[in-house]
């Protein structure tokens, strides 16, 4: 499809039940499906001689700590033929498993196993799903947003033991988190009260 | 009587001169055929990402030098595209100049880098000692601009940090004048001769369809025919109002590659011409006061834009909530960040997509069945840095 819309009304039209959402904005599609349907959905849009979403760009996942629904998984997909960018999301839980996309994209491969190992989301049929960026015998997943910014360990080389040891991070001072939120509008804490006040009156 | 043969397992790096940089890759050798290769990344993680999401979008830009660090300036570009969307700001038509002009320098930087590391590996000490010496002038070129060779943070959402020095845009284009004549010298080095040719003709094919199914993209798939730039295809800042030629290469090899870039050097040096022939005088940020930083005469007399500055230098500029992915054509190939923002000071997700990343993991196809030897070759061709492979 030459243009944004028309590829819209398509992949709308074609997989209706499939679609829970779909947005342009930025010269992108953003489109929002159910985890059940990925392997569907992604086969369709790369196969389909409208559509031809050739290449995976990429996989992220995003963190809610708070939602129910913790992770976004995020596949970033181009169309060199019709020279369009596509967003596909879904919403899963914590300890949920997702298939895995290798058989469709092959370079899917090291794009899930980052996943993996930044956010702990584990796939299901991946070839080889091993920690990736991570130091051998890491512990924990750095980038969500529950890990703190220091880590938990750090290295040295031990004059006495004449080897590399971990040790737990110990700080002089603690990272220091400052609330920039604009006085002119309240601190969160002023602002909280003054909610609870307008209540009560 | 019959003798059990074991495959051998073979350590390659992470100090080896031909790995670019800390890859740990374990080969398993039959004789001197690779049969696997499987490369161990992630020694040079330093959290990027983790870091920017604690970082105002401002104190964002540095560690986007710190990535692809043979052309940092690339990658600010990404980043500064992608906050500019969002915020839904123009960039003054010098600033697009001077930052495309940087570009096409970094892309120079990189390549020059690329192509003679290469040629180092396969035996050829000369190129990298002549090109060497053009990188320091393009790297002074950085300083003048920037007040740093390598890791510049020039670049910023609404333009970049400071106007050119005077007398910067001459001696560019002396350069470009003298810089033709050092690629051709390299030429005459490399192109024909035939212990090159021989350590890099059909080494590493890479077919089209592959490339596609491996995510490739610059050179890499410009290689191997398939005629895709985002400099063309996507145009960002003012790469519509140039002329250049996308190189595209035939068989997919490492000569290909080779070629493209030569040749992409070349028409790097006309975009910086056509640059500094269009680039008049005028704003090189915007002037949204809630964006871009006061000067500093402005300062000592508006009580208002000593506010502003104290609120961008402390809190930055909050950018409304949004979701975008921008990609620039980075030397290497694509170069993307994809944002997210939720109304606050700091970026609430922002990932990086490093061309490199999706063209180490191809190894392990590109090397089985060719020799241990061809191993330097193949990677070298492949442009890895691992400062962005990394993160």
């Amino acid at each position: 499809m030459r243009n944004l819309i028309d590829l819209e009304k398509k992949i709308n039209s074609e997989l209706t039940t499939k679609i829970n959402k779909t947005k342009i904005r930025h010269n992108q599609i953003y489109i929002e499906i159910d985890k059940e349907d990925l392997i569907d959905v992604l086969l369709f849009i790369k196969t389909n001689k409208d559509t031809k979403f050739r290449q995976l760009i990429d996989i992220t996942v995003v963190d809610y700590p708070e939602e129910s629904q913790r992770f976004k998984i995020v596949y970033l997909l181009l169309s060199h033929e019709f020279n369009q960018r596509l967003i596909i999301s879904y919403f899963i839980n914590e300890n949920e498993v997702i298939s895995s996309i290798t058989s469709i994209f092959p370079s899917a491969n090291w794009m899930e196993r980052e996943v993996f190992d930044m956010y702990g989301v584990n796939f299901k049929d991946h070839p080889d799903l091993r920690r990736i960026l991570t130091d051998y015998g890491f512990e924990g997943h750095p980038l969500r947003k529950d890990f703190p910014l220091t880590g938990h360990i750090e290295s040295r080389y031990s004059e006495e033991q004449k080897k590399v040891i971990n040790e737990p991070v110990k700080l002089e001072q603690n990272y220091r988190n400052f609330d920039y939120e604009s006085p002119w509008e309240g601190t969160k804490y002023i602002k909280e009260q003054t909610k609870t006040d307008d209540k009560k009156n | 009587m019959t003798k059990k043969i074991k495959n051998l397992n073979l350590n390659f790096g992470p100090q080896h001169p031909a790995a670019h940089g800390v890859l740990r890759l374990i080969l398993e050798l039959d004789g001197e055929v690779v049969e696997k290769a499987d490369p161990h990344i992630g020694l040079l993680h330093r959290g990027t990402e983790k870091l920017i999401e604690n970082k105002t979008y401002m104190q964002a830009v540095p560690y986007f030098d710190r990535l692809d660090y043979v052309a940092p300036m690339n990658q600010e570009h990404a980043f500064a595209l992608a906050v500019e969307k969002i915020l839904g700001i123009d960039v003054p038509i010098r600033a697009q100049y001077i930052r495309v002009m940087f570009c096409e320098i970094g892309r120079i930087l990189s390549h020059i880098l690329n192509v003679t590391t290469q040629a180092l590996d396969v035996g050829a000490l000369t190129p990298s000692l002549w090109g060497f010496e053009e990188r320091e002038t393009l790297m002074t070129f950085y300083e003048r601009a920037s007040g740093s060779r390598l890791h510049a943070n020039y670049f910023r959402a609404g333009g970049v940090h400071q106007d050119l020095p005077v007398g910067l845009e001459r001696d560019i284009l002396k350069f470009c004048e003298t810089f033709p004549k050092v690629i051709d010298d390299l030429e005459n080095l490399l192109t024909d001769n035939r212990i090159f040719k021989q350590r890099n003709v059909d080494i590493g094919v890479v077919t089209k369809e592959d490339a596609l199914d491996y995510s490739f993209s610059g050179v890499m798939i410009r290689g191997s025919g398939v005629p895709w730039d985002l400099r063309k295809s996507q145009p960002y800042d003012c790469y519509d109002q140039l002329e250049f030629k996308i190189p595209v290469g035939k068989n997919g090899d490492c000569y290909d590659r080779y070629l493209c870039r030569i040749e992409e050097m070349k028409e790097s040096v006309f975009i910086i011409k056509q640059c500094l022939a269009k680039m008049e005088k005028g704003p090189i940020k915007t002037f949204d006061g809630k964006i871009s930083p006061p000067s500093k005469k402005e300062i000592k007399q508006s009580m208002e834009a000593l506010i502003h500055h104290f609120k961008l230098f402390t809190e930055g500029y909050r950018v409304p909530e949004d979701e975008i992915y921008t990609a620039v054509e980075a030397p290497k190939g694509e170069f993307g960040v994809y944002l997210i923002s939720d109304g606050s000071s700091k970026p609430y997700k922002c990932k990086i997509r490093a061309p490199g990343f999706s063209h180490l993991q191809s190894m392990d196809y590109l090397i089985k069945g060719h020799m241990l030897a061809d191993v330097p070759a193949v990677l070298g061709s492949l442009d890895i840095v691992f400062g962005e492979v990394d993160r």
